[in-house]
């Protein structure tokens, strides 16, 4: 079995096709999805979490990619450079799913990566580029 | 009670005073009271960490043979004043790196400066009799430097707005990243560890006053720029949106990465955390009451940031307590908070200020001149004028 983290840009005339039915339907994989913007005739962005046999993995992708769909591999692991980090909070400000927030009283940044979702908002939010992805 | 500027040092000197943070006075001054934190306790420090991006350094490189007159200048590709004299310039903190845009810029260069590393200089001049060189390319550390100090034309923003969008697009700010849909709010201040927000009148901050600045000992220079004393204010005299300001300096030589960092602030700009920390003599029971005063007591306000114009509307107002709670409400929606000011490093500055005062018996020096106070000077916009209107 395979899971794998990928995230998916639609061009705009893709955005409304049902391509997760297909993925279930046609590949028999599990997808799971962590983040989506879609909105018809605008670029669309996925986070997609996929699970299923390697050989159905890489069919599914092909079917994406044959329609129209660019995939890249999510990051795998996201991490705080505590060297760089000033703890200002920032990343909090952006972290819907509050895997990064501020301890009550300390202040201190605390990191739950059971809640990230590998949005990588706070990638880009953090003013020190202390939080860094690994692929 | 009142005790004097003399009385107060002669203690720091004798190795004899009471000094405590700000947060450690609220916690007595509300355990034992107010006078009876203002009777024992001589000192109270402060200190603040966040973006303050009127920040900058000025510079000597000395002079090579034979010798230019700098016109054109970069530091690692950020541009820096040409506009002084030969080998002197002022290097910005927002100066945006020409090869690396808003991921590198005067921040990122001072940083590099603090922790040692040479920087790489490149200049061309006009040519002139006395100076004739004409270009230069040279890397430079920062012993190398004959003079190099922080002049930030404005720091330390006494009180600052908390920023929310209500529209429905991402917006990139000084404030950071703000969510659409009233998605988050993000804020910009130490609450009760704020220098000016502890001397709310400035009747102990001004011109002269010696402070902590990026880690070196400094002074306040001037009123910072956009200083704005007539803010509406609270029952305790505090300002709810942002006020006072101060221009500081301090010999870069001194200073430490630990308490100067660059900033990049997505699709904004590039900006600098800059420690700043001032220590307040508690003269009287007065000055006693705003320096006891925790984030529960002051407040700051809820400006709408979707409305992109000089005045954006206000929401409400907030106390820091409420913000730091990590949820506040507006139009009764419950919106996740989040700061910039680093609160820790903000405890670090007033915690490191008390062990000068205590270990290294650094005194206080009365301002020279004070800052321009309420029902002075306001703060005037720039308005759009044609040749034909002057």
């Amino acid at each position: 079995m395979a899971r794998k983290r990928l995230d998916l840009t639609f061009p705009p005339r893709q955005a409304t096709k049902a391509i997760t039915y297909h993925l279930v339907k046609d590949f028999d994989l599990v997808p799971n999805i962590l983040r989506a913007q879609i909105q018809p005739g605008q670029e669309g962005r996925m986070l997609l979490e996929l699970t299923g046999g390697q050989a159905e993995f890489e069919a599914g992708v092909a079917f994406l990619r044959s329609e129209g769909v660019e995939v890249h591999e999510a990051a795998s692991d996201i991490c705080l450079d505590v060297e760089r980090c000033v703890v200002c909070g920032l990343c909090t400000a952006v972290c819907r799913p509050g895997a990064l927030t501020l301890a009550e009283g300390t202040a201190d940044l605390v990191f739950d990566k059971d809640k990230c979702v590998y949005c990588e908002a706070c990638v880009v939010a953090c003013p020190r580029r202390a939080v860094m992805l690994r692929f | 009670m009142s005790k004097s500027w003399e009385e107060i040092n002669a203690r720091i000197a004798s190795g004899e005073a009471a000094v405590m943070t700000a947060e450690e006075f609220g916690a007595l001054a509300s355990a034992e009271g107010v006078s009876e934190a203002a009777r024992t306790v001589d000192v109270v420090t402060t200190g603040t960490f966040g973006p303050m991006c009127s920040t900058g350094a000025f510079l000597n490189f000395g002079h090579s043979d034979p010798p230019i007159k700098m016109g054109t200048i970069t530091l690692n590709d950020v541009p820096a004043s040409g506009g002084l004299a030969a080998v002197d310039t002022y290097l910005g903190a927002t100066e945006p790196s020409t090869m690396h845009g808003i991921e590198y810029g005067g921040a990122h260069v001072i940083e590099d400066l603090l922790r040692g590393r040479a920087v790489r200089v490149k200049a061309t001049g006009p040519g002139t009799d006395c100076y004739p060189r004409t270009e230069i390319d040279t890397y430079v550390t920062l012993d190398d430097l004959n003079q190099a100090y922080l002049f930030n034309p404005r720091n330390s923003y006494q009180n600052y707005a908390v920023a929310v969008n209500t529209g429905d697009r991402v917006l990139y700010t000084y404030l950071g990243t703000l969510l659409p849909r009233l998605g988050n709010a993000t804020y910009c201040s130490a609450g009760a560890l704020s220098p000016l927000l502890n001397d709310p009148t400035y009747r102990t901050i001004g011109v002269g006053t010696r402070c902590f600045v990026a880690g070196a000992p400094g002074y306040v220079a001037w009123e910072g720029t956009q200083h704005n004393p007539n803010q509406q204010r609270d029952e305790h005299g505090e300002p709810v949106s942002p006020a006072g300001t101060i221009a500081v300096i301090a010999d870069l030589k001194q200073a430490s990465p630990d308490y100067f960092s660059a900033a990049t602030l997505a699709g904004y700009g590039v900006s600098a955390f800059v420690g700043i920390g001032i220590p307040i003599p508690v003269l009287d029971e007065d000055l006693a009451a705003t320096l006891a005063l925790t984030d529960a007591d002051l407040t700051a306000t809820v400006f709408d940031y979707g409305v992109q114009r000089r005045s954006r509307p206000a929401l409400r107002q907030v106390t820091y307590a409420e913000l730091r709670s990590g949820e506040i409400e507006i139009e009764g929606k419950r919106v996740p908070t989040g700061p910039i000011s680093s609160l820790p490093v903000a405890r670090r500055i007033a915690s490191e200020l008390k062990r000068w005062i205590t270990e290294h018996r650094f005194t206080l020096a009365p301002p020279l001149q004070p800052l321009p106070q309420p029902g002075s000077q306001g703060f005037k916009p720039l308005e759009i004028r044609t040749e034909e209107a002057i």
